[in-house]
């Protein structure tokens, strides 16, 4: 799946989860900074990509997902 | 062969994540024949994904403890699931900033009293909204983390630990003529989404593997599923008001 795709997919999940935006959902920004999302938000939206993309997303790793950008690349190399 | 819960009717609350112990007694009870009907606190949706991840899909029905008309229709909503139940999981906990990890003695009232209500007091809330379903040989468990001592960082969550063993006690007491169970699960750490929330309790578990004679794994909520789903069977028939200890064995030790 191309880096586009997945940014885009990962825009809506955090859109319907968090009800941040989409189009605010970009490659730069983190998640906790920028877009204002508490850790049980990071949790379902982890549990979301899990489903949507096919990746398993441990506890551990999720904390070192700052950005979208760590998140879709996380994604990419493990879907 | 059979399973140890088969055909039992279980209620689970406190499914969050695939790391709660809620998720792990679920999964074991299922395995062992249960039929599991879930109950989820605020983020619904994130607790029936959790539930779709169980070897069967469970069903799941919101609940607050909190909330009087989510306990007065708690039996009606169950219903329409199972025609009754053998029995019910309680792992609901919650306390602010304030009461965990913070200056245990600067908590205010309001923060300790909402930590109790829905740590301890649940305990009563939950299972008197369950009684129309709940017959002879019926098991209540709940989850606790041994209050007869103090420790670092648990604070007011541990005085409503203790509240909690005190309720589970006199709801045994309530409940035996009635040929219902009361009993807690005293676990050690395990690493969930409730215990990370717990700032300084890492400390805890990092001696807990190191002490406990027959070792601790924080990553493994497995003992204490299989645990839970024990106590929940008909092999302990004369168990009650009691604190069933699945911490590898530190509660034994002194040093």
């Amino acid at each position: 799946m191309a880096n586009e795709e997945i940014t885009s997919g990962l825009a809506s999940i955090v859109e319907e989860v968090a009800g941040v935006d989409a189009e605010e959902v970009s490659v730069e920004k983190s998640f906790v900074d920028d877009l204002d999302i508490d850790s049980l938000s990071m949790v379902e939206i982890a549990v979301q990509a899990e489903d949507k993309f096919g990746v398993k997303i441990p506890d551990d790793e999720l904390a070192n997902l700052k950005t979208v950008g760590d998140a879709v690349d996380y994604i990419v190399k493990n879907a | 062969m059979s399973g140890l819960l088969e055909g039992k009717r279980i209620l689970i609350t406190g499914v969050i994540t695939d790391s709660s112990i809620a998720f792990h007694t679920a999964r074991v009870a299922q395995q062992q024949g249960a039929q599991v009907v879930l109950t989820g606190f605020g983020r619904l949706k994130l607790v029936e994904r959790i539930a779709a991840r169980l070897p069967e899909k469970a069903p799941v029905i919101e609940l607050d403890v909190t909330n009087d008309q989510h306990l007065a229709g708690l039996a009606d909503s169950v219903s329409e699931h199972v025609d009754g139940l053998d029995g019910v999981v309680h792992s609901i906990g919650y306390a602010p900033e304030s009461c965990l990890g913070a200056e245990f003695m600067a908590a205010p009232w309001e923060d300790v009293s909402n930590t109790l209500q829905i740590s301890a007091y649940s305990l009563n809330s939950l299972t008197r909204a369950c009684l129309p379903l709940l017959g002879e040989g019926a098991s209540v468990v709940g989850m606790d983390f041994d209050a007869r001592v103090a420790w670092p960082a648990y604070d007011w969550m541990g005085v409503a630990k203790a509240a909690l063993e005190s309720t589970s006690r006199y709801l045994a007491r309530e409940l035996g003529p009635r040929g219902i169970r009361v009993n807690l699960v005293s676990a050690g750490p395990v690493r969930t989404m409730a215990a990370k929330s717990i700032p300084g309790f890492q400390q805890l578990e990092d001696t807990w593997g190191e002490r406990a004679p027959l070792g601790w794994d924080v990553e493994d909520p497995e003992p204490v599923g299989r645990t839970v789903c024990t106590v929940l069977s008909d092999w302990l028939p004369k168990t009650t008001g009691s604190m069933i200890m699945t911490d590898g064995g530190f509660h034994a030790l002194g040093a």
